[in-house]
């Protein structure tokens, strides 16, 4: 016997939470225990006084997981609403990098020319490395990383996904 | 100004506030100052279990038979680890429970202290809410938020983690007022639109099947009422989930027997061949659906229910109402009288569904010389039905056998575990309801496995003087595993034989209860009525048949079609697919 897979379908879901301890154990664990798939998560408080926070989550499901998902989470007491961003339309993601990139002659050049490319900023430089920052979609980072990976990549941090509406209403 | 009190006195004030009565507990040092604050006073009745799972199945049996919240206390570490299991399970069977647990004061959490758990994170996924109440300023507020969440909207059960020295210092206390949460807003009432499609949608409708569950007991006596009423001017039969026998009365004609796993041949035939399915407060589980994919294949289905992550969970509906199902149905019947629709002639409906009937899905083989479990259940209840009695359960093939047989005419008298399906559950709960229920008749039918997993509650009922009856249909098997080890794994017994049984009789005494014993089948009926004649506590051992099976069943995976009647020989080994499913 072989245990069948589902197709699936990428979502940003954008949760607005209230910032109490443990809403993220809350949130991450629902996503655990009932089998769903995080492939990003951010959280920051969003509020003047503290009090509320926008989690960001791309998960991935069938249509009819997708939609178990949001009632989930919308169940959960300290949710406020969520927002199926890719379900709605338009909107914006990007996600920040941070990529080290170590060595010397012609890989060196090489990098700073890629960077240029991607509009990657040098925050940081030593004679044998350089740090770029470079912000944009999942794809851009993918592919400017890989591409750094061939000239000396080192190390590379990423803050996942942040995505909110297009226009001038709140989702 | 207010004086100032220490947290536990807010507690316990604050349970009062909330017109608590009854408290399940068990003491330890975590819980000391709550303790200390409740031999102070006299409103609140505390019950001392003997295990703190037992607290937390005693509540669930005060709560499914009174409707009002079960309220349990525990210490920390054990105490709540040992509570988890029934806190699952009112979360699987939507009961209303507060659970308040002591924990180390809050300079020791997360310094491993002794008895120190994570309560919070432990019970994060079996809960509706938790609490840490790391303020005894908020500790007021918290207790009437967690009542207003455990049995408002789909009920479940609430704990509130209180850590000793928030238990010990001191605050103000004020009653609040009616509380508006900024985000939990449950919606009660339906939508008037749906309301009326789902009216045209039954009266258009000619195999129409109403598919009851737990909420329609969850939503009150007058759900009950209003749901006789629909079916009443409809005239379309129903059936009902494990969790919501009695909401219909068992002695209607329109009433064609449970469904799912263990259902009658009518109720699960009638929703395979439906064109309507009207799911009120029911929530298509695996044990009611069978193989989804030939699920009602003909049927539109509309799915009433107060949890909107109910809805196309398992199932996809064409109409779903979210609704608080007591409400939705009455909305239901306005619109259907306001618009004067007639009964549909369901005459042909009608002449099918008897022809099933007459497959007499739940018959036994009857005998002289040994005790039939069925007949048990039977003769149990022809000798009780006049008093109506609570029935409780454990786990297994009497649990079914309870289902089957014993007629349920009125709701809040059905007490079991459904959706966790705990083994133990039946004895502190029918202690609960027999505590909320001082008069009742409440009888736990148990097996003799189950009944061993909290059997220690004997002393409890003896304490309290607590005249619980515990029928036993002792088979000397883990029935329901020996049974699906015949279906499945040719009769290989692996670990299901009841080995070195205790003598119940001489444990009932021993624990200060009467005990009976009964083997033969000619001394049932006087067994039974000696059991009930009985003042106190009684236990009987009933010694039945030890290789009955239970029927109808729908082997697990399998379509409501491929039903497995008593006279079908059914023992052997079946295939991985079918081995892998629960």
């Amino acid at each position: 016997m072989h245990i069948k897979e589902e197709t699936k379908e990428r979502h940003t879901l954008s949760v607005i939470v209230d910032n109490e301890p443990g809403i993220l154990a809350r949130i991450a664990g629902l996503f655990t225990a009932r089998g769903y798939n995080i492939e990003s998560l951010t959280v920051t408080d969003i509020s003047e006084d503290d009090l509320i926070s926008r989690i960001t989550i791309v998960t991935s499901a069938s249509a009819d997981v997708m939609d178990q998902i949001i009632a989930q989470l919308e169940r959960l007491v300290p949710v406020h609403k969520v927002v199926d961003l890719t379900a709605l339309g338009p909107h914006v993601e990007r996600e920040l990098a941070l990529v080290k990139v170590g060595g010397t002659g012609d890989h060196r050049i090489e990098a700073l020319r890629l960077a240029d490319v991607y509009r990657a900023r040098v925050v940081d430089a030593t004679t044998s490395s350089f740090i770029f920052e470079v912000t944009g979609g999942t794809e851009k980072i993918d592919t400017f990383v890989s591409l750094m990976r061939e000239v000396g990549l080192i190390e590379v941090a990423r803050t996942g996904i942040v995505a909110i509406s297009r226009g001038k209403e709140a989702a | 100004m207010t004086a100032e009190k220490s947290g536990a006195d807010i507690l316990v004030e604050a349970l009062t506030d909330l017109g608590v009565e009854i408290v399940f507990g068990y003491p330890g040092g975590a819980v000391l100052p709550i303790y200390d604050a409740i031999f102070k006073q006299t409103r609140i009745k505390h019950i001392l279990v003997r295990h703190e799972q037992a607290a937390t199945h005693a509540a669930e049996g005060y709560a499914r038979s009174t409707g009002k919240p079960g309220v349990v206390l525990v210490t920390s570490g054990p105490g709540a680890t040992n509570a988890v299991t029934g806190i699952t399970d009112a979360l699987m069977d939507s009961i209303p429970m507060v659970v308040i647990t002591g924990q180390v004061a809050t300079h020791l959490i997360g310094t491993d202290a002794f008895q120190e758990a994570d309560t919070i994170g432990i019970t994060r996924h079996c809960t509706k809410h938790n609490y840490l109440v790391k303020s005894p300023d908020r500790l007021g507020d918290v207790i009437h938020e967690a009542f207003h969440i455990a049995t408002s909207g789909r009920p479940g059960p609430v704990v509130i983690d209180i850590p000793k020295d928030v238990q010990v210092a001191t605050a103000k206390y004020r009653k609040p007022g009616a509380i508006q949460h900024k985000t939990y807003r449950p919606q009660v009432k339906a939508d008037q639109s749906l309301i009326e499609s789902a009216v045209e949608m039954l009266a258009a409708a000619e195999r129409p099947v109403f598919y009851t569950g737990g909420g329609v007991i969850n939503a009150g006596p007058a759900a009950s009422q209003i749901l006789r009423e629909l079916a009443r001017i409809t005239g379309a039969p129903v059936t009902s989930t494990l969790m919501g026998l009695g909401a219909f009365p068992a002695s209607s004609d329109q009433w064609l027997g449970m469904l799912g796993m263990h259902g009658t041949y009518e109720a699960n035939y009638a929703m395979n061949k439906a064109d309507l399915i009207i799911a009120l407060g029911s929530r298509f589980d695996d044990r009611v659906t069978g193989r989804l994919d030939a699920f009602a294949p003909h049927a539109k289905k509309i799915h009433i229910d107060i949890d909107r992550s109910s809805i196309n969970k398992t199932v996809r509906v064409d109409l779903p109402i979210i609704a608080d199902v007591g409400r939705a149905m009455e909305d239901m019947v306005r619109v259907w009288k306001g618009r004067q629709h007639q009964k549909n002639d369901l005459s042909a409906w009608w002449k099918q569904i008897e022809e099933w009937r007459a497959k007499k899905s739940l018959y036994f083989p009857a005998s002289t010389k040994e005790i039939m479990p069925q007949q048990a259940i039977k003769s149990l209840w022809e000798a009780t039905k006049h008093r109506n009695p609570i029935i409780t359960t454990e786990v297994g093939q009497h649990q079914m056998w309870a289902a089957q047989h014993f007629n349920f005419e009125s709701p809040n008298k059905w007490l079991t575990s459904g959706g966790l399906g705990t083994m133990g559950y039946g004895l502190p709960a029918a202690i609960g309801a027999q505590l909320g229920n001082p008069n009742a008749l409440v009888i736990d039918i148990a097996g003799e496995a189950s009944i061993q997993m909290n059997i220690q509650e004997l002393a409890t009922a003896s304490q309290y003087r607590l005249p619980v009856k515990l029928f036993i249909l002792n088979n000397e098997y883990m029935g329901m595993v020996r049974q699906w080890q015949e279906l499945t794994y040719s009769s290989r017994y692996s670990e299901s034989y009841s080995e070195s049984l205790p003598d119940f009789v001489k444990l009932a005494e021993a624990y200060g209860w009467t005990g009976l014993r009964v083997e033969d089948p000619a001394d049932l009926d006087a067994c039974i009525q000696s059991m009930i004649n009985t003042d106190g506590p009684v236990l009987v051992d009933c010694r039945v048949a030890k290789l009955a099976n239970c029927f109808p069943m729908i082997p697990s995976g399998a379509a409501h079609t491929d039903m497995m009647l008593h006279s079908d020989n059914v023992s052997g080994e079946m295939d991985d697919e079918a081995k892998a499913l629960v």
